[in-house]
Formats: C-alpha cells, structure tokens, sequence
C-alpha cells in the first residue's frame, strides 16, 4: 500500500488535491500536519475569494508554530471546512477525509497535471526530511 | 556556530521516537507523542522531561552565604538545609541576568540551577562578582536533571525510589539513593502541578529514566518535550528568560517584586530597585486571554485604539483551558484585569482582554 493515497495529487507545499467532477477539494498531507503538530486555529478565506496558483490562501496554527496554506492550483473558493474550523485537530486526525480545508472551482484544468503523484510525493518527502 | 550538545539522554529520546530540534545549544526534543497529549498527562497524571540543558553551580565555603546574598536579589539568609527558593540575578540596573532556583543542600553549599541559555553568561557573571572569595563550581556537565511533574509523580518517584517523600514540602530537596546512583530530589518545577526534579550523575541517567518511564506505565507517564514544557508553563503564566525576563526588563516591570526583598541588605541592583519602586513602574508584565480567534504570539504588537501599548511576550493555545492565552508588556496604566486590548497578528488587530494569572490553578 502507498504512503499516501493515489488518488489524490500533491504540491511541493505539502497541499492535496482531490477532483471530484468540477469541485477541486484541497487539504493538507498528513506530513504536513505533523510537522506542524497539534493544529489549533485556521485562518480560511470567504467563498468567492480568488487566488491564483502558489499564493497564500490561508494560515494553519499549531500549539508551537504559525505556517501558510498555499494554493496548488488557481481557483475561486466555493466551500470552506466548517467542521476544521471549529475542531482544528481534525485536520491531524484525518487529513484526507474529514480534515480538508477548502474546497474550489478552477479556470485552468491542466493545472493539476503539473502536481506530483503520491509516488512522486513520497519521494519528495523522503528527500525534504 | 558552535556543534550543538547532547544531554545524556539523547539516545533514550531517539528511541522515544522524540522530535529532535536545537535549542539553546543543545539538541533537545520538543514533542514525543504531541504537544496536547503530553500536556494533559501532566495535568492529569504524569510526565517526565529531560531537562539536562539547564546549568548547575555548586557555590561552596563559608564565603557562600555572604556572596550570594549580594549577587542574588531573594534573601539567601532564610534558606535553611533542604530549602530552596526562586530567585534572581540582576544587574545594577534592575534588569535581569537569569531567574534561578537555588538551594541549601548544607551549611557553605548551594546549588543554582540556571537556563540553558544563559549558562555561559551567569558563571562569567558569578566569576566576576566573586570579591568574597566563595568556591564556585560548574558541575553541569556531570549531572542530567529529569524533571518528574504531575499529580500522579509523587506517587511514581516514591515507587522508583522506594521511598515516601511526603515530608518533602514543596520547594524542598534532599538526597536519596537508588541502585549505585546518590540523586538530588527537589520538589520543584515548571508546570504548576507537583513535580520533582531528579539531579542524577550523567552516567545513571538512562537507568533512571527507563525505571521511571517503565515503572510509570501504571501511572499514566508519558516523555514530554520543550513544547509541552512552554504550554505548561503558559498556562500559570511562569515567566520564562528571553521572554518575560530579559536585560531590558527591570524585576519590578516582570511582576517579581516577591523574590526582590529590598530590606535584607545590599545586592546588586538594590539600589536601581529601589528606585523604580518608589517611581513606580511604567510598564508592566500582565496576562492576556484573546476573544477573537487566533493567538498572539512572542513579538505582537498590543494597541489600545490606534495606540501602542506594548508587544506580545509568549502566546499559546492553552491545551487545558482550550483557549488561546499570553503575557504582555504593556503600558501600566492599562494593566488592570479586564482592559479590553488589541494584538495586532499578522497585520490584522483581534480583541483580547487582560486576565488575572496563573491562568490556571491547580489549588482552585
């Protein structure tokens, strides 16, 4: 079994993305969550907000450490994780299920393509640590 | 950059699966199993923390006493065999060189355990003030320190020991004997739970360590890193060097007039005390809960309106109370509990209101 699940798509910032028709659902890898350690406060954007690729979308608190949330793909935010803003710690527990943060719709379908698979995640992984 | 050391638990932490970070000098770790989990284990049942990092000074003959009342601002004079009392190190000015903890382990003998990060400096400092002539020695290299903390480490240190330490009242030390290894017990330490802290000969700090994880399985003990140590310490609000207490910070300003004790005489820095004292302060150290989401952290600039009062000295999320908490250096004439103030974090100012500290109370 893979480290990390192969149907979803990876960022260099440690961002997943998951495609689900024309919804784009993003969270963090739980590398991410637990070099951050026990998350207690996310900053997320409104629904309607845009960002465009690589740019900050939000913040993710630890007990120990404040980091950004960087977007790895562009896109208009359509949804934001309730349930993570007010249980941060689910985004330790489940990164990939309950724990996703945003979710968007995207202008440019290829962007994705560009993002790592979770073999190339993995191994990105083991080269950063 | 000097190579970073290594406590003689390094390997035991390692095996603990301990996150490793520098700290001070040294490679510590910072979480085992998460901050949060290790933080509620002490407040409710027990942790063990390597404190190694910290310095020990041994302060010897019968020139101790008169010394160290001089170059420390609490009054040595009251500390009887097995006392131990907080104290500081001050400059002539009223700021701070460290905070300490110092002891009467017998006529003519002290020990001074000091930060970390300061070790250096304080042992220059203690040199150089040294006209009375007392024995000082640096015996950190010799020892780890293990500090025992929770509810349930009475309980745990007297299984390991095998021996009750019910008559040893807070603030106390004495020795004690375990296998081959003669350990300095002082009921002491930084999380405002009971707790203890085992001065062990570094070569049977391993052993003592194992016994106390193993033998605390039954007790709930869990290894805790710096991160839990700095929640825990937030969360009574202890003030923490670098932070709270600095070379820019007079003793009066941090809220720790109770270990400056002006009438037993002359010290260093008595004088500048005294002074501040009958000014009054200008500024001063005061806890702050947020009633907005977020956490002001170390460096946030606190407003009231469009004004600067002061800056953030430590945040957290208070794993305990679930709420975010911190301490503040701020203009005097808005320390008063309940002044509704602004942090500024990132660039964006969230309300927070001043709080009476400790933030919590293990006694209440």
């Amino acid at each position: 079994m893979a480290k990390y699940p192969t149907e979803l798509k990876y960022s260099n910032e440690h961002e997943w993305v998951k495609k689900t028709d024309d919804v784009y659902t993003i969270g963090i890898t739980d590398y991410a969550a637990e070099q951050l350690g026990d998350i207690v406060h996310l900053e997320l954007p409104q629904p309607g907000d845009e960002f465009s690729i690589g740019e900050a979308f939000g913040v993710v608190e630890s007990v120990k450490s404040v980091s950004d949330a960087y977007m790895p793909v562009a896109g208009r935010i359509v949804e934001v994780n309730e349930v993570v803003m007010n249980n941060p710690g689910v985004v330790n527990d489940d990164p990939y299920a309950e724990g996703w943060i945003i979710k968007i719709s995207v202008e440019d379908e290829t962007e994705i393509d560009n993002l790592m698979t979770a073999e190339a995640y993995e191994a990105f992984v083991v080269e950063e640590s | 950059m000097s190579e970073l050391k290594r406590t003689p638990l390094y390997d035991e932490h390692k095996k603990l699966n301990g996150r490793i970070v520098p700290f001070a000098g040294w490679e510590m770790p910072v979480q085992y199993s998460g901050v949060i989990d290790e933080h509620m284990a002490v407040r409710k049942n027990v942790g063990l923390f390597d404190v190694s990092h910290m310095g020990e000074f041994e302060i010897t003959g019968d020139k101790a006493l008169d010394y160290l009342n001089r170059v420390t601002t609490n009054n040595v004079a009251k500390l009887e065999d097995g006392g131990c009392q907080y104290t500081l190190l001050c400059y002539e000015n009223g700021t701070v060189v460290d905070d300490l903890i110092l002891s009467r382990v017998a006529k003519n003998h002290y020990i001074a355990i000091v930060n970390a990060a300061n070790l250096e400096k304080d042992f220059a400092w203690l040199e150089k003030q040294n006209s009375e002539g007392a024995t000082l020695k640096n015996v950190s290299d010799d020892y780890a320190l293990i500090a025992v903390q929770g509810p349930k480490s009475p309980a745990l240190v007297a299984k390991v020991f095998n021996q009750d330490f019910t008559s040893l009242k807070y603030y106390n030390c004495t020795e004690a004997s375990i296998g081959d290894a003669n350990v300095k017990v002082f009921r002491t330490g930084y999380t405002g739970e009971d707790g203890f802290e085992l001065m062990v000969e570094a070569k049977h700090a391993c052993t003592l360590w194992q016994q106390l994880l193993v033998v605390g399985a039954d007790y709930g003990v869990k290894p805790c890193g710096l991160g839990a140590r700095d929640t825990l310490r937030l969360e009574v609000a202890y003030s923490l060097y670098g932070h709270e207490i600095n070379s820019e910070i007079n003793a009066l300003e941090a809220n720790l007039g109770w270990v400056v004790k002006l009438q037993k005489g002359d010290f260093i820095g008595r004088e500048a005390l005294q002074s501040i004292k009958d000014q009054g302060v200008t500024r001063k150290i005061v806890g702050f809960e947020m009633a907005e989401a977020g956490i002001g952290r170390d460096g946030c600039p606190v407003f009231v309106g469009d004004k600067q009062i002061g800056y953030v000295t430590s945040g957290t999320h208070a794993p305990l109370l679930k709420k975010a908490v911190g301490i503040a250096l701020i203009d005097v004439n808005y320390k008063d509990v309940g002044t509704e103030i602004l942090i500024d974090i990132r660039g964006k100012k969230k309300k927070a209101v001043v709080q009476k500290t400790p933030f919590y109370n293990r006694c209440a």
